[in-house]
């Protein structure tokens, strides 16, 4: 069954096509300047790999947490895929991909993607066979708040992520025992996701397609205002 | 030949079906207006978050009402512009996921010229040259058109739009948001004459519009009033604040008519749904001459069925957008 995969949640533009035998085509752009290219890029991949989009059994999107206008893009563009289609769609978040890509690993994983504004969008996970297991909750704080998690946490662990490499220095504050995935693990890949997809469809656990929505974690500055000033109004 | 249109460029998702160049199949609108009414105007990213939700289930339901699939499609029309780039950034995706996966043609297109094509929906087009009056929440602007889809803008407002300050005003006289059309309503019961408001610009022989002086005027009034123990009469200011609006723009659109000697004026945007706006157009053109024409309330306001004909008619001319279009929130018409 060939899946295609499409990541927008960070600054970089991941499209793949795969299946249970493998990565057939992918490709990372980073360009922050425009987060709108899935579509040619798509076009291009089918076009390389000779694969018709007919052909396409299931898609692949990320969902984030990330930047919110890419994640749109992206969002929509695998919606409507599907849709147009008549293909089952999986969600999968960004965090979820960036720690399957370091699953070997014996430490704790830390997936942490930068949420700008001095936050960073993180969970943790341990590698379990054929996986990685989250623990807990979707995060988004600030990375000293991260830290103070991690250093309770009293383990050795592994962090992952374009968040790790731009607060690197707040997080090594843990301890000898903070280790930094490369940097070309630092960003979600469609190959991992659809690789991470394709069980999900041969067992047909997927999503609702109209309920694929991106996966915020913070609301708009203007609901934030509004939230304080209603807090302000009753305290 | 059908087209779906796809409109995300600010509050409204829209979604339409079209056939052979202006039969309406389906045209749908959701309204995000409950969404941003707590704000006092459009969020950009509330307005974004909720065209991703509610796009899809819109086109199905389109299709569904135009009894047809997406493969039945030959082109997909798309706002690129101007408007909220997160929120045309929505659309455009949409529209090439479609393009991809039918192989349906993408066209790019201008929201305001959409605005402008909303006439040819029920009455198709006249004989040009045309001079149009573009007057919405966002834009106030005269624009010549010798030809179809050639632009040449006029004049515009140097400050807020039209229908920016029709909400402003309505809300200062606690009318909600978005105003306009209650303050339409309010204004009928009340005196045009009663306050004599500036007609900003009215005299200065180009064709610029200006809001933020008759703005000032309302609040320096109702401050006045109130200062002198009196209850402001909001259907009398309704009515002459919007009088003071509608004169200015009824006596710049037919000059530029007359001296661009156009045989017809078209109207389009939101506040062309504002009746006393068509009454007096409609009086002016037939004074001196010129066919005045606008659309339906439903297509003068935000909708896809006028982004669809625009696309088809490009479409039809050889115009083509490459799966790299992208948004423009400041494309102009040209
Ligand atoms: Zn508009």
């Amino acid at each position: 069954m060939i899946v295609l995969g499409i990541e927008t949640s960070t600054p970089q533009t991941s499209v793949a096509l795969g299946s249970e035998q493998g990565v057939m085509a992918s490709t990372q752009l980073a360009s922050e300047a425009r987060q709108d290219r899935v579509a040619p890029i798509l076009e291009h991949l089918l076009e390389w790999t000779g694969v018709e989009l007919s052909h396409v059994g299931g898609v692949a999107v990320g969902v984030g947490p990330g930047l919110f206008t890419g994640l749109r893009v992206g969002v929509a563009t695998g919606k409507t895929l599907a849709q147009v289609l008549s293909v089952p769609i999986v969600g999968i978040t960004s965090l979820d991909v960036l720690a399957f890509g370091v699953r070997y690993t014996r430490r704790l994983i830390g997936a942490v993607i930068d949420a700008r504004r001095g936050e960073v969008f993180h969970a943790l996970y341990r590698g379990v066979p054929g996986g990685v297991m989250r623990l807990g909750e979707y995060g988004v704080a600030p990375p000293g708040h991260l830290a103070a998690e991690l250093e309770a946490a009293r383990e050795e662990v592994l962090l992952v992520g374009n968040g790790a490499i731009l607060y690197r220095k707040e997080l090594e504050a843990v301890g000898a025992g903070v280790e930094f995935a490369s940097p070309p693990q630092a960003y979600p890949q469609a190959s991992a996701m659809v690789e991470l997809a394709v069980p999900r469809f041969i067992r047909e656990e997927t999503d609702r397609s109209f309920e694929v929505l991106p996966l915020y974690l913070r609301k708009s500055d203007a609901e934030i205002a509004w939230d304080q000033r209603a807090r302000g109004a009753t305290a | 030949m059908r087209v779906l249109g796809i409109e995300t460029s600010c509050d409204e998702t829209a979604v339409a079906v079209i056939q052979d160049g202006r039969i309406v199949l389906a045209n749908l609108v959701a309204s995000q207006a409950d969404l941003h009414a707590r704000f006092g105007g459009v969020v950009p990213e509330v307005a974004s978050r909720a065209h991703v939700q509610t796009l899809n289930p819109l086109m199905d339901e389109a299709l569904d009402r135009a009894g047809c699939r997406f493969a039945d499609l030959d082109g997909v029309a798309v706002t690129v512009g101007p408007g909220l780039v997160g929120a045309l950034l929505v659309g455009i995706a949409a529209a090439k996921a479609v393009a991809v996966a039918t192989g349906a043609d993408l066209i790019g297109v201008n929201h305001l010229e959409g605005h402008i094509y909303a006439n040819f929906i029920e009455h198709g087009p006249p004989e040009p040259p045309y001079m149009c009056l573009v007057v919405s929440g966002g834009h106030t602007m005269l624009v010549h058109m010798p030809e179809e889809h050639r632009y040449r803008v006029l004049g515009q407002t140097v400050d807020d739009a039209a229908g920016e300050a029709f909400d402003k005003i309505a809300r200062f006289i606690g009318l909600g948001f978005p105003g306009g059309p209650a303050l339409d309503r309010l204004a009928k019961e009340g005196d045009p004459g009663a306050i004599a408001f500036p007609r900003a610009m009215i005299d200065t022989g180009n064709y610029d519009f200006s809001m933020s002086g008759l703005k000032t005027a309302v609040l320096r009034h109702v401050k006045a009033e109130r200062g002198a123990g009196r209850e402001v009469d909001t259907a009398d200011l309704a009515a002459s604040f919007q009088e003071a609006i509608v004169d200015v723009q009824v006596s710049k659109t037919i000059a530029a008519a007359r001296e661009h000697a156009v045989k017809a004026v078209l109207l389009g945007g939101g506040v062309v749904a504002n009746t006393r706006l068509r009454e007096r157009m409609e009086k002016a053109g037939a004074e001196v001459g010129f066919g005045v024409q606008f659309p339906s309330p439903e297509l003068c306001t935000d909708n896809a069925a006028m982004i669809a004909v625009v696309g088809a008619s490009r479409l039809a001319r050889g115009y083509r957008s490459p799966l790299d279009v992208s948004a423009d929130p400041g494309l102009e018409l040209a």
